[in-house]
């Protein structure tokens, strides 16, 4: 093919165009000027004007999450650059694919402490899972190219890119996707098969077996979510996921046992602890999870499915690994099962399933409702009942209700769920939830939110009505860094340093004066009505759900405590933290 | 301690592309994860390919050093890790120039030394040498001990390069 030569902004956008883009989101400035004059000159890529570019990276979380395709910003130099770290930082460690565009000082000034000049390869290099700094338009098309494939293939991640604005006018030729093939980087998909033998053969001698899965299954694609359930109901296995895998296997099936974790149910948590076998797919045994990894699982044996060969082993020892994609691995797993004579004895699995109904009997999630002020977990439930569905996506900010919407939000498909566990940044809910929606136009795409995690991107409120994006922002609003101050009277005697919301703005008048609706909730009686009120509204709503002000999240491994150890609610007798659990967050 | 716990010093050869920021990436990667580097060289290995070679030494426990090596292959620009004290034996070497300055029976004292060592002198003044010594770390280490009270001034060493025995490319 002959090679067109064109100026390296031209490249830029040639190559989004033939990576399948038609969406970007991003916000201009000086030394992004060019790139901005090409996109203004085209039809095929739209460009979604934030109002911060931290929510510019948030979004396309958002877009990417909820379609897994890579998501795509464009930011300028210097503090368009660093406000895109956070959002940089949480992808990475989500594992999502971004692409990120940065505009740089031209070559001549790299160096010379330029206006908006900062090492933006220098500063994302720990935040990103490769980056460049393209000296020359002649590199930019094939730059362009594995900078998608890099992000894309193996463990998803975010890249940046850091173009020079000299080189976004220099003319080159471009360089189409099929004529770059990366160098040196090869992760590998198909699982060893021996691997994958050893594995089906304590599956088919588990007595105590648990299914741990986690985002890796979301992020391996559809078919790895099909091939999971086909896989859970022939064995009859229970299964638990963390906070990232939700969805993958559907809520409301019998096997289901409700998350794991810190904040995770009893079943599943004592599931865990008792378990003779984890079948891992697609998690990576993160302290959340795991509690006190002295006391974690004492007596399973342990398989692990991932695509990231240093996952394997880094938090908690294994007896088998396999290394590869979810869905690859899991096919080869099933089939290899159902080739299979032996089958796990039926009586030890009934047995097995006794035991996790008398931990379900005791109800976790269960609460204290109230006639006159609104639980939080009652206003979740309400949710849930009222606008579940296919066509429903939910994301959150971080806190208390984000833990809240996890236990009491039931999901049935992948790509649904979007919140930052890896990270837990306040202020991630309410642009993912507009890159959501961007992806999805008719979805109900709803924020589950904190009255204090929404203020740090409220801003996006005008970036929603500009692009008429119907998003809902569910407040649960109890005055209080609710988590903290959990943190605070578990911790530190009672003592709410800094935690309560205070001066909070009428939020039903915010909304209005950026042209959003806004509709107050203060009873249970009147929940339910006004929650169909919001959905009826074609507009973004803010939602300010007035809950109870003391509710604290519960079930709950305190740190540094194991699975055995959950408290289950307010009981202080019970809520004792060891010295050495104080020091981790 | 278990067996687990152990502290082992480790080897690990890392062959890069060339590209920039490479070596930023790996010792990034050692300081933000906290692992301990006890030696780091690399240079150039193939100009056609443009491929570097680092050679890393590095302390920490089973567990660590395998997250160590898979971390380093993470790395996009990371061609090949390996272990050569696990995987295969090999060889390390390094390199030290050693100034001493001294008259007398102490300089007569270092230059006898030295010969002991195979020490080169590279620079020599009427109050002073240079030697130039190569080995293992540790021989370079008791060279450069005798030396102290001989009138050490400076020292500069390489840091270890290592290679795998056999006929074998790495
Ligand atoms: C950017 C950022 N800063 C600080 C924190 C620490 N933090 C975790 S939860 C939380 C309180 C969140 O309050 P709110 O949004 O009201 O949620 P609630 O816990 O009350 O439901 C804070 C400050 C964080 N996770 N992210
Ligand atoms: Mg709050």
């Amino acid at each position: 093919m002959a090679a067109q030569e064109m100026t390296g902004a031209e490249i830029v956008i040639k190559a989004l165009v033939d990576q399948g883009v038609d969406t970007i989101f991003g916000y201009p400035g000086g030394a992004v000027l060019p790139i901005y004059d090409a996109l203004f000159q085209q039809q095929k890529i739209r460009h979604i004007l934030v109002r911060h570019e931290q929510a510019a990276v948030h979004a396309a979380e958002g877009y990417a999450r909820s379609t897994g395709k890579p998501g795509v910003v464009l930011v300028t130099s210097g503090p368009g650059a660093t406000n895109a770290v956070t959002g940089l930082t949480d992808a990475l460690m989500d594992s999502i694919p971004l692409v990120c565009i940065t505009g740089q000082v031209p070559t001549h000034l790299i160096g010379t402490d330029a206006f908006q000049e900062a090492d933006t390869v220098g500063i994302t290099r720990p935040c990103t899972k490769h980056n460049w700094l393209v000296r020359s338009a002649d590199d930019l098309g094939r730059i362009m190219h594995e900078a998608f494939y890099v992000a894309t293939n193996g463990r998803p991640g975010p890249v940046v890119i850091d173009i020079p604005k000299d080189v976004q006018f220099q003319k080159a030729d471009y360089l189409a996707p099929q004529n770059v093939v990366h160098k040196t980087y090869r992760p590998r998909v198909k699982g060893d098969i021996e691997q994958i033998r050893a594995a089906v053969e304590l599956i088919a001698k588990a007595k105590k077996p648990v299914f741990y899965t986690g985002g890796g299954v979301v992020n391996s694609g559809p078919s790895a979510s099909l091939l999971l359930r086909e896989f859970v109901r022939l064995t009859g296995f229970p299964i638990t996921s963390t906070l990232m895998g939700l969805g993958a296997y559907p809520a409301s099936d019998g096997q289901w046992l409700g998350m794991l974790g810190m904040h995770g149910t009893y079943e599943a948590n004592l599931a865990m602890h008792d378990a003779d076998l984890i079948i891992c797919v697609g998690a990576r045994f993160d302290d959340r999870v795991t509690g006190n990894v002295a006391a974690f699982s004492p007596n399973a044996k342990k398989i692990h499915i991932d695509i990231d060969p240093s996952s394997i082993n880094k938090n908690v020892k294994v007896d088998i690994a396999i290394i590869g994609d979810c869905a690859h691995v899991l096919e080869d797993m099933l089939r290899i099962y159902k080739a299979k004579a032996a089958r796990p004895e039926k009586t030890a699995l009934a047995r097995w399933w006794e035991q996790i109904e008398a931990w379900r009997g005791k109800r976790s999630l269960a609460y204290k409702a109230s006639d006159d002020i609104i639980k939080p977990q009652y206003a979740i439930e309400r949710l849930c009942a009222l606008t579940r569905g296919p066509d429903t996506y939910i994301t959150t900010e971080v806190g208390q209700h984000q833990m809240w919407a996890a236990q009491h939000y039931h999901f049935d498909e992948p790509n649904h769920w979007m919140t930052s566990g890896g990270l837990g940044t306040m202020g991630y809910g309410f642009p993912a939830a507009i890159g959501a929606q961007i992806a999805h136009p008719d979805a109900l795409v709803i924020d589950i939110a904190g009255e204090a995690s929404i203020q740090m991107n409220i801003q996006e409120l005008s970036t929603a009505i500009q692009f008429m994006l119907p998003v809902k922002i569910f407040i649960l609003n109890n005055s209080y860094m609710g988590m903290v101050r959990q943190w605070q009277e578990l911790l530190h005697g009672g003592r709410y340093s800094h935690s309560y919301s205070d001066a909070l703005p009428d939020f039903v008048k915010l909304a209005e004066a950026y042209g959003a609706v806004g509709i107050r909730a203060e009873k249970p009686g009147e929940l339910d009505d006004k929650i169909r009120e919001m959905i009826a509204v074609k507009k973004p709503v803010i939602f300010d759900c007035v809950v109870d002000r003391f509710e604290n999240c519960y079930p709950m491994i305190p740190s540094g405590a194991g699975h055995h150890e959950m408290i289950l609610g307010d009981d202080p007798e019970a809520a004792t933290v060891t010295e050495e659990g104080k020091m981790l967050v | 301690m278990t067996i687990q716990d152990k502290i082992e010093r480790h080897t690990l050869a890392v062959l890069v592309d060339n590209e920039a920021g490479v070596l930023a990436r790996v010792i990034g990667l050692f300081a933000g994860r906290g692992y301990n580097i006890e030696s780091l060289t690399v240079a150039e290995v193939d100009q056609a390919e443009h491929m570097s070679r680092i050679t890393v030494v590095t302390r920490g426990t089973p567990m660590v050093i395998e997250q160590i090596r898979a971390q380093l292959e993470r790395l996009v620009p990371v061609h090949k890790v390996v272990d050569l004290t696990a995987d295969r034996p090999s060889i390390e070497r390094e390199m030290a120039l050693v100034k001493v300055a001294g008259i007398g029976e102490k300089r007569v004292e270092a230059l006898r030394l030295s010969e002991a060592f195979r020490a080169r002198v590279v620079d020599t003044t009427h109050a002073s040498f240079i030697f130039e010594v190569t080995g293992a770390p540790e021989k370079i280490d008791a060279f450069v001990a005798l030396m102290r009270p001989l009138g050490l001034v400076d020292v500069s060493r390489t840091g270890v390069v290592a290679i795998a025995r056999g006929a074998e490319a790495m």
